[in-house]
């Protein structure tokens, strides 16, 4: 295996670890990339049991089959995308075993498991002023009535394609997006938190 | 001095003075004044000069609907044309001048028009400037400079404007008293509530006047409404957010203000922006938009100090300011009574009140009559004086008719006039809900009928004028609204206010007057914004516009910024009235959204500069810009063009690099390709669909070109597709087209192919792809992998092999777009530029050379590879392109077979791929250059193609060109004809392949 910090995260251009703080004093906003998460496709048919038994064999939990929930394992977060697509966000960062070890477990169902970790990059969108930045570029309602803690959802946050989720404790968004629109995405954060106040964060 | 100032009373702030100018001259008003109650306060009569005729103007109204108030704000950055002065709330230093007149609006050039205003009727420019139309240019030039009014600022915009989405349980539009009782109650009830109103100030018409609600005064009610829903965390306040458009499926947008009432700011951008839409998705809506006041038409009414007697009120209840020492109230209906004794109190003297009606009733003619004012009941103001500011007026008894006169006129000083002619109810926002108007004859108005959306209206937008209707309206629309969305809280009592009787409205179009309409020097105004006379609709009525909407367009009617919020009813009336028709006859013209202006900076919102599209750059980006590459793009993404060094321009930089990639090896970026993960058993059955060739017999480890065509037998996309497993394919596509084949593909398996099992992901981002091409390309690489074997036979062209490349994990492509061996290396996209270091390092010793997007289009030209969006343009077929092979004779279909056989499509004369060589060698054709086959001496000259691809070949030492011409593989040999702008140049036929036509180099 290559050295590691030969592995450049999507965001890694803009230097955000100098610009990380501890504490964001009164920002309204507070943006992080997480770089170090694995992702991982999975396809199969949520109607095939011997495919959610495996699945559920496989990470310890079984995957979420209502539209827009997440579940979770100790190292493994599940997010439903489609009756018959899930994304995986895998700690540690690299994904493939998880992949191999699902593909194996999967041998001779119409199922399949692809190693996505750097098809996408992860930014964290907290503090108070989260919502209404989201809200500047999200069609989705976002209120807790509407999307609560441990949601998940497709959508587009400005012109970027993004999987929205909020983590369980409500405290923090992920957004999940593709590794060619991060830059823009960021950018464009940054903007709309301005009127706010922006901190970066550590993962 | 403020000379109308009054001495107390209002909602201003005597103790903040602010010094504002206006046309030069330097005024002073207070905090909470508008520039309108300003310059009223500083008794400035003339504000503005007409759109038309030019003449002078004085303030009209208090709000939204002012017509003649209109001013140039601003400047540099911060400059904006046509503010309504009415709304512009004043701020220290600011500084506005009127629109339309020139020097000033006392002594303005552009007034001589008016002189001659008998030769500009209605349709005039139609008429005189028709013809010849060649001069329309040169008319146009002068009439846009003589009509019209502020001027479109020049330097560009220094604002920021921020849009955002909202979503919420009831939309309270206008925070009068109906629209507060409607989002009190809802919010009791627990909804989540969004109440927006154009006023800095919530409270509506009870800023006006001094009504009692609940026994007491109004505002208090009004403060204490505001405290219980400030502390609903769920209620959201928009003060200064005017509710602008109503849309489909309960989609408002509000224009908020947020910076305006400031002034220009020394921070202005993203930080701070000057205003947000929000784009709200309201699950009800309660429409609160109040009413405005109607003007009455009769002779000379648009004169300086005559004013529509609710903005009277304002001015004086509201902002302590009073329109003159002397003014007599005009009216059909009882509401202007109210004025009356408002003026009354402020000291200003009363004459009289001149009243349409014979026997004027209700509760405020009765306090008039006890105060004293007289009254004038069936009289008409029929002149008056004053050109550039009211002296008088002249009155006279009404005949039984209703049509004339019935005595001599009798004259009044007075220095303003209140007039009113009722009200109209703002039906805009539930017009554009798609809801139907009625026509209420008691109140002689338009009101909300049918409904078409979840809304509901209250209050006087609904025809309701009197308070206590409207705060009963209100609290029973913010009731049903809540339910309708599930809500059960409880919402509390609706707010009660005394119920005025009042007397019936008197109906005139125009008021009888010393001469008709349209004969005599004076000018009976429907539409003051627009000069749109009584006889100018008249005379559109006679030429036969006897539609509403025809005689807006013929008049203008309607028109401009205030889109006959004031002159619009009474224009449709005189339209009835000359049709001989009833209102609802003539109905409405369309109210179209916004309700008032929004700027175009708001609704580009910080989709602007450089968020104004994604840049979608690849894992080695960081490095091509240290390189110094111009960059191009495809689609979102930024490529390398090529990478100039010191001194090359890009004709010699290309060059450069095609023959490097010739003569050794060249790198580039491909990570932008577009990829498609394929897996499942129906893979191949499903390829089988999409390509025009049959994929059943490639090997795993195999690659394979494909053509994507449309149903309708185009070719929509092309690429290589590799066989990576037993049931696991990797497809590329053009880069601009990897969504659009994805989604294809998804379409067809979504919708038709139900059975099949297949999974696509996209895996575009999740490879970085470093390209090496050149005859050196397997030195180079042997230098980087040891555990993959490149002879040729082990690893022949169009195969693929995974191993380690600089240690790193890869998916080795033999693929080439250049016609030279070439490798493809993929690895995930976090090493990429890992990847790309390497393999610059150990490309040293073979003179490495960097090409871009450019160089790639001169090699594969050379070579006669296709390129979407040149060859490719959605108009061609694969036997069009020559690509005959590519098409399974054997396949029982595929997506598109059926078109491909149609009569058209197998045509002779179809345009066909040729290669064009120019006589001259050293000419390179401008691409989309027409072709001709014979040249005569003068058009019509048919063209038999176009040229699609065209560059000079370095290695060819010559230009070369691919073509799309009318039956082209048959005239190869030919010699054509392409006229150019300044020559003609001569051109021979040739087959589309110019270099290694035997493909010895790609199998080396």
């Amino acid at each position: 295996m290559p050295e590691r910090y030969l592995r450049q995260s999507a965001l890694a251009h803009l230097g955000l670890e100098s610009r990380a703080v501890d504490d964001p004093g009164d920002a309204g906003l507070v943006l992080c990339e997480r770089a170090h998460l694995g992702k991982v496709g999975l396809r199969g048919d949520a109607g095939d049991k011997g495919f959610l038994d495996a699945v559920a064999k496989e990470l310890g939990f079984a995957l979420p089959l209502r539209p827009n929930t997440v579940a979770a394992g100790e190292d493994v977060t599940a997010f439903w995308l489609g009756p018959n697509e899930w994304l995986l966000a895998v700690i540690p960062y690299e994904g493939t075993p998880l992949a191999e070890d699902l593909d194996k477990a999967l041998t001779g169902l119409h199922a399949g498991a692809t190693v996505l970790t750097d098809s996408r990059t992860v930014i964290g969108v907290s503090g108070p002023a989260a919502r209404d930045v989201l809200a500047k570029g999200c069609p989705l309602d976002l209120h807790p009535s509407a999307f609560p803690s441990g949601s998940c959802a497709q959508s587009l946050l400005a012109k970027a394609d993004v999987l929205i989720y909020l983590h369980e404790d409500g405290g923090r968004f992920d957004l999940y997006v593709p590794r060619s629109y991060a830059d823009y995405l960021w950018r464009w954060l940054e903007d709309a938190g301005a009127e706010y106040g922006v901190a970066v964060s550590g993962d | 001095m403020q000379r109308n100032r009054l001495s107390e009373g209002g909602r201003i702030d005597r103790s903040r003075p602010l010094k504002f100018t206006f046309n030069g001259r330097p005024y002073e008003g207070f905090a909470g004044d508008t520039l309108a109650s300003a310059l009223l306060a500083n008794d400035v009569r003339v504000v503005g000069r007409s759109f038309k005729y030019h003449r002078p103007r004085g303030i009209v109204a208090a709000g939204v609907e002012e017509p003649n108030a209109l001013v140039q704000l601003g400047e540099g950055g911060f400059e904006e044309a046509n503010a309504r002065a009415t709304q512009i709330e004043l701020y220290d230093g600011l500084d506005a001048d009127s629109v339309n007149c020139w020097p000033s609006p006392d002594l303005d050039f552009g007034a001589i028009v008016g002189r001659f205003s008998r030769l500009l009727p209605a349709g005039f420019y139609y008429k005189t400037f028709m013809w010849p139309p060649k001069l329309w240019m040169t008319y146009e030039h002068f009439i846009r400079r003589a009509a019209g009014l502020g001027k479109a600022p020049k330097a560009p915009d220094a604002d920021a404007y921020d849009k955002r989405w909202a979503h919420c349980d009831v939309l309270v539009a206008g925070g009068g008293p109906a629209g507060l009782s409607a989002a009190l109650a809802a919010g009791r009830a627990g909804a989540r509530v969004i109440l927006a109103d154009e006023q800095a100030e919530l409270g509506g018409a009870l800023l006006n006047g001094h009504e009692e609600i609940d026994d007491r005064p109004g505002l208090d009610w009004v403060a204490d409404t505001l405290d219980e829903l400030r502390a609903m965390p769920e209620v959201r306040l928009l003060p200064r957010g005017t509710v602008a458009s109503y849309y489909d499926h309960n989609f408002l947008a509000v224009y908020e203000r947020l910076t305006d009432h400031l002034g220009p700011q020394a921070d202005a951008g993203p930080g701070n922006p000057r205003g947000r839409l929000w784009k709200v998705r309201a699950k009800q809506v309660v429409l609160a938009t109040g009413a405005h006041e109607r003007p009455l038409v009769f002779a000379d009414n648009d004169r300086p100090g005559i004013m529509l007697a609710g903005a009277v009120c304002a001015y004086l209840n509201r902002y302590g300011a009073r329109p003159g020492q002397a003014g007599v109230v005009f009216t059909n209906n009882d509401s202007a009574y109210r004025t009356a004794l408002d003026m009354a109190a402020a000291g200003i003297a009363v004459p009289a009140i001149v009243d349409l009606r014979p026997d004027p009733g209700g509760d405020a003619v009765q306090e008039v009559r006890e105060r004293g004012i007289e009254i004038l009941a069936n009289h008409a103001v029929v002149s008056v004086a004053g050109a550039k500011g009211l002296r008088g007026i002249e009155v006279a008894p009404i005949d039984p008719s209703g049509k004339g006169l019935a005595g001599d006129p009798r004259r009044i000083a007075c220095d303003h006039l209140a007039v009113s002619g009722g009200w109209n109810p703002a039906v805009h926002l539930f017009s554009q809900s798609r809801g139907k108007l009625d026509f209420d004859t008691d109140l002689n108005c338009f009101v909300p009928g049918q409904s078409f959306q979840a809304e509901c209206s209250a209050g006087a937008c609904n025809g309701t004028f009197g308070l206590a209707g409207c705060l009963a309206e209100g609290h029973a629309a913010g009731v049903s609204a809540a339910e309708a969305t599930g809500l059960t809280g409880k919402p509390g009592k609706a707010a009660s206010a005394a119920d005025r009787p009042e007397g019936s409205i008197r109906h005139m179009p125009t008021v009888p007057g010393k001469h008709p309409v349209g004969r005599g020097k004076a000018k009976h105004f429907v539409d003051v914004q627009n000069d749109v006379t009584a006889a100018d609709i008249a005379l559109a009525v006679r030429e036969g516009y006897r539609s509403v909407e025809h005689a807006k367009r013929y008049t203008t009617l309607g028109m401009g910024p205030d889109q006959g919020k004031i002159g619009g009813m009474t224009g449709f009336a005189a339209l009835a009235d000359s049709l001989g028709a009833t209102m609802p006859e003539v109905g409405t013209t369309t109210f179209r959204p916004p309700y008032t202006p929004v700027p175009f900076g708001a609704i580009a919102g910080r989709d602007v500069g450089a968020l104004a599209d994604p840049a979608r750059t690849t894992p080695m980006h960081g490095w091509h810009v240290s390189a110094g590459a111009v960059f191009d793009s495809a689609g979102q993404w930024l490529l390398p063009d090529h990478y100039p060094r010191e001194g090359e321009d890009r004709r010699v930089a290309v060059r450069r690099e095609c023959l490097a990639v010739r003569g050794g090896v060249g790198i580039r970026d491909g990570s932008t390709l577009g990829k498609i993960d394929i897996q499942g058993p129906d893979a191949v059955r499903m390829l089988d669909w999409v390509y025009t060739n049959a994929w059943g017999s490639l090997g795993v480890g195999r690659c394979r070109y494909g053509v994507m065509l449309g149903e309708d037998g185009m070719v929509m996309d092309d690429g290589v597709t590799a066989r990576l497993g037993e049931d696991h394919y990797l497809m590329h596509t053009t880069t601009g087209n990897a969504a659009g084949a994805f989604w294809w593909m998804e379409e067809w398996l979504q919708n038709e192919w139900l059975d099949y099992k297949v999974w696509l992901t996209s895996v575009t981002e999740k490879w970085a792809v470093v390209n090496i091409a050149g005859p050196r390309a397997r030195d180079l690489l042997a230098e980087l992998t040891r555990d993959i074997d490149l002879s040729n036979d082990a690893f022949p062209h169009m195969s693929v092999r995974s191993g380690r490349v600089a240690e790193i994990p890869a998916r080795v492509f033999r693929v080439s777009f250049t016609g030279e061996l070439s490798y493809e290396i993929n690895v995930a996209a976090g090493f990429g530029l890992a990847l790309w270091n390497a393999v610059m390092l150990a490309g040293q010793r073979f003179g490495i050379t960097p090409f871009g997007t450019e160089a790639v289009h001169v090699l594969r030209a050379e070579k006669g590879y296709l390129a979407a969006g040149q060859e490719i343009d959605g108009t061609v077929t694969p036997l069009d392109l020559g690509l005959d092979w590519a098409i399974s004779k054997k396949k029982a279909d595929f997506l598109g077979k059926r078109s491909l056989t149609r009569s058209a499509m197998v045509r002779e004369d179809r345009k066909q791929l040729v290669g064009l060589l120019t006589k001259e060698p050293g000419i390179v054709l401008p691409e989309g250059a027409q072709i001709v086959g014979e040249l005569r001496a003068a058009p019509p000259i048919p063209t038999i193609g176009h040229v699609t691809s065209s560059y000079y070949s370095p290695i060819l030492g010559r230009s070369i060109a691919l073509a799309l011409v009318e039956g082209g593989r048959a005239r190869i040999g030919e010699t054509v004809s392409l006229p150019l702008r300044d020559r003609t140049v001569e051109a021979e036929l040739t087959k589309p392949l110019f270099y290694d036509p035997e493909g010895e180099r790609l199998h080396a």
